[in-house]
């Protein structure tokens, strides 16, 4: 299989950025302590993942006690909403539980599972056609037997980002605990917990130039969830295990190169975001955006090209060298609509042509304009054989 | 690439010629109540581990819609009309020969290899079908509807070997590949029986009626001729002294025509829809091997060419089971030189 190529799906993963290596790799190694021992090699290590906790917390501009350390963002998700909910049923038996229909199955299968396992109520808020909620619309349903809200970010098929601080504001005013999946959201927008108001925040490390394996979840002082992994006091016994030294710091570095650089990033990611989003549509037939067309991820172009199984086109482009995805991982082949697209109201002659586009650090503006120039014929091609 | 030991070699065979070589699985329609034979999660799973360890890409090819129009439904319309038709022959017609074909093309290949024992061989200029060198195995009969076209895009790698020696390849070729037993059951179907499938496709299938004897003799009653293949002999649920087999099927009168084991068998039948590997259709009359099934002996017979795409196939031996909607194949030295639809 040829080694080259360019990537263009940034939203799955992206490469660990070498500063975050050379910060990870004494911790694989000489500094391989277990932070909870007495001792000095555990104390170093103990010492590694506080600063990596401070780290954050200054970028996230809360506590440090506030950050707890995970395996990735699903773990994240799942230890926000199974926390909260579980904890407000126990404690003010609050059963209700309201998330969006764009949600990551991070999120919304572990609210499916809380539903059918666990005798909790789940709502689900409407959406406009570009993927968001409305503020009005949360206010209309939420009740004081609210367990928890649950709204993402940005959305990763479509890139649509939510008024989250004015979601959050509700919810506040409420006094009903609301958690943001912001794992998409982390690589390029402003995560700075009290400008968004949120209680409870998810990140990923791998999708902003760090290593796979870790993540985090914020929650602000005065929230009480319950752990769902329980063993070990680390993590202020909210997360039971043994640390994982090397990629905590690689976590902390990462986001501290991704908060400092972002600016300059970002501003390269709209123009080659913008020059996909004029375009396609212009010179694709039966062409669509998906997502809102500018409160969306400065580096997430999402498409739909009618008729067409957009399966076929991410093995056409990948022949070709470009790999894409269609929004949501499926490896399967198995060509059914995505929820996402489902609940902004698409049918699935559109919804089953997907395409995003996700730009990353390396891009650069030729890779766009080789995508740009040969994705009109494979479409077209493609729609010929579907016929 | 199924995930099975055949399409497995093929794709180690190609990538140690060097060839550029891209893997692709089907997703084939099923029966609701069973997967797909072909690509069932863990075939999906060992063909991606395979082309993994082969270092080539690897992509899934919805095909379930395609293949439910142009096979499923061939299949049971056939049965709706008392035929009994083949679905290998439609799916390697419209979905392997064309769909994914074309789905290759796009994808920037200018070869299909498959994991069909039958060979290929460029000759006068053109391309030649022939049967595979396990001769147990061939499989040129369900080819037989290829063209000129599909022909100089095909590559059947493993034609060349006998089975076991495809598996001493998978083995030299460290493939972890599921040595399936060998199934004569359709993939849609699973291990189910076809006239469950029938019963539960919710197509109307002709109502059972009389059972007579190729004399004449009324017997009994049958529960529709969908049911029934020519020379079966099980399952009739009359008693008589000597074992009856059904000898044909009178579609027009709805009568199931059984006989004794003499009684089976015929010379002379039509068929149509004649194809010719080459292009070129014979103006007079031939004497060439004729295959009447899938794994069935070729028999000499006379080809004597009628108007529109017909002709009379004459055998010099009775054949048991000449079954309207199969195909007759035609062969001469080896080489599969096209076919026809048996009329009833």
């Amino acid at each position: 299989m040829q080694q080259n190529g360019v990537y263009l799906d940034y939203a799955a993963s992206t490469p660990i950025d070498e500063r975050v290596l050379e910060a990870m790799l004494p911790y694989f190694t000489t500094e391989f302590g277990n932070p909870s021992s007495i001792h000095r090699w555990g104390q170093r290590a103990e010492t590694a993942v506080e600063d990596a906790r401070e780290s954050i917390a200054a970028i996230m501009d809360c506590a440090p006690e506030e950050i707890v350390f995970t395996s990735c963002g699903s773990e994240s998700d799942n230890l926000a909403v199974r926390g909260l909910a579980m904890y407000a049923k126990n404690t003010r038996g609050a059963r209700h539980i309201l998330i969006s229909p764009v949600e990551h199955d991070a999120v919304s299968k572990t609210a499916h599972n809380l539903a059918e396992r666990f005798g909790f109520d789940l709502e689900f808020l409407p959406v406009d056609e570009d993927g968001r909620v409305s503020p009005n619309d949360l206010a209309i349903r939420i009740r004081d037997d609210t367990a928890l809200v649950s709204i993402i970010y940005a959305n990763n098929e479509i890139g649509t980002i939510n008024p989250i601080a004015e979601l959050a504001d509700i919810c506040r005013r409420r006094e009903i605990p609301f958690h943001t999946d912001a794992v998409q959201a982390a690589s390029q927008l402003d995560i700075t917990v009290n400008h968004l108001n949120i209680d409870l925040l998810s990140l990923g490390a791998h999708k902003f130039y760090g290593p796979k394996g870790v993540g985090a979840l914020y929650i602000r002082s005065g929230n009480t969830i319950w752990a769902q992994q329980t063993g070990g006091s680390q993590e202020f016994s909210l997360r039971a295990g043994t640390q994982n030294v090397p990629l905590i710091v690689g976590m902390a570095r990462a986001l501290e190169i991704t908060q400092s650089e972002s600016d300059e990033h970002n501003k390269k990611y709209s123009r080659l975001r913008d020059h996909l989003l004029g375009a396609l549509p212009e010179i694709i037939p039966d062409t669509q955006i998906s997502g809102h067309l500018s409160s969306r991820l400065p580096n997430h172009a999402s498409f739909l090209f009618k008729g067409i199984d957009g399966n076929q086109l991410l093995g056409v482009l990948d022949a070709a060298g470009f790999g894409c995805s269609s929004g949501s991982a499926c490896k399967t082949g198995d060509p059914a609509p995505s929820k996402v697209l489902e609940a902004i109201g698409l049918p699935a002659i559109w919804a089953l042509g997907s395409l995003r586009v996700t730009v990353g650090r390396p891009t650069r503006e030729a890779d766009i304009q080789r995508l740009v120039q040969i994705l009109p014929e494979a479409v077209e091609r493609l729609r010929k054989i579907s016929a | 690439m199924s995930g099975g030991v055949d399409s497995s070699v093929v794709a180690a065979l190609l990538v140690d010629q060097g060839e550029d070589v891209i893997g692709i699985m089907m997703r084939l329609w099923s029966d609701k109540l069973v997967e797909n034979r072909c690509c069932s999660p863990a075939d999906l799973a060992n063909a991606r581990r395979i082309a993994g360890k082969l270092n080539i890409p690897f992509y899934v090819l919805d095909a379930k819609d395609t293949f439910k129009r142009n096979v499923v439904d061939f299949f049971v319309e056939g049965y709706v009309r008392g035929v009994t038709p083949n679905p290998c022959v439609e799916c390697n017609r419209h979905i392997r020969w064309r769909y994914l074909l074309d789905y290759a093309q796009v994808l920037g290949a200018t070869h299909l290899a498959t994991g069909h024992y039958a060979q290929v061989k460029r000759r006068n200029g053109g391309y030649s079908l022939y049967r595979a060198k396990d001769l147990k195995k061939d499989q040129s009969y369900v080819l037989s509807i290829l063209n000129q076209e599909q022909l100089s895009h095909a590559l059947f790698p493993i034609g060349g070997y006998i089975k076991s020696e495809v598996r001493a390849l998978a083995h030299d070729y460290s493939l972890i590949v599921a040595d399936r037993p060998e199934s004569q059951d359709l993939c849609f179907i699973g291990g189910g029986d076809y006239r469950l499938f029938l019963e539960n496709s919710g197509a109307i299938l002709p109502a059972g009626g009389a059972i007579f004897s190729v004399q004449g003799k009324y017997l009994g009653e049958h529960k529709g001729l969908a049911f029934y293949t020519i020379g079966q002999r099980k399952g009739l649920g009359i008693s008589a002294p000597q074992p009856l087999y059904v000898i044909r099927k009178d579609l027009a009168r709805n009568h199931l025509i059984v006989g004794t084991k003499d009684a089976l068998g015929s010379t002379n039948f039509i068929i149509k829809d004649l194809h010719w590997v080459n292009g070129e259709a014979p103006d007079e009359k031939i004497r060439l091997g004729v295959q009447v099934r899938y794994r069935a002996a070729e028999q000499w017979a006379t080809l004597i060419p009628r108007s529109g795409q017909k002709a009379e196939i004459d055998l010099e031996n009775p054949i048991a089971d000449i079954t309207p909607g199969q195909l007759a194949v035609f062969y001469k030295e080896g080489e599969c030189l096209g076919g026809g639809l048996i009329q009833p």
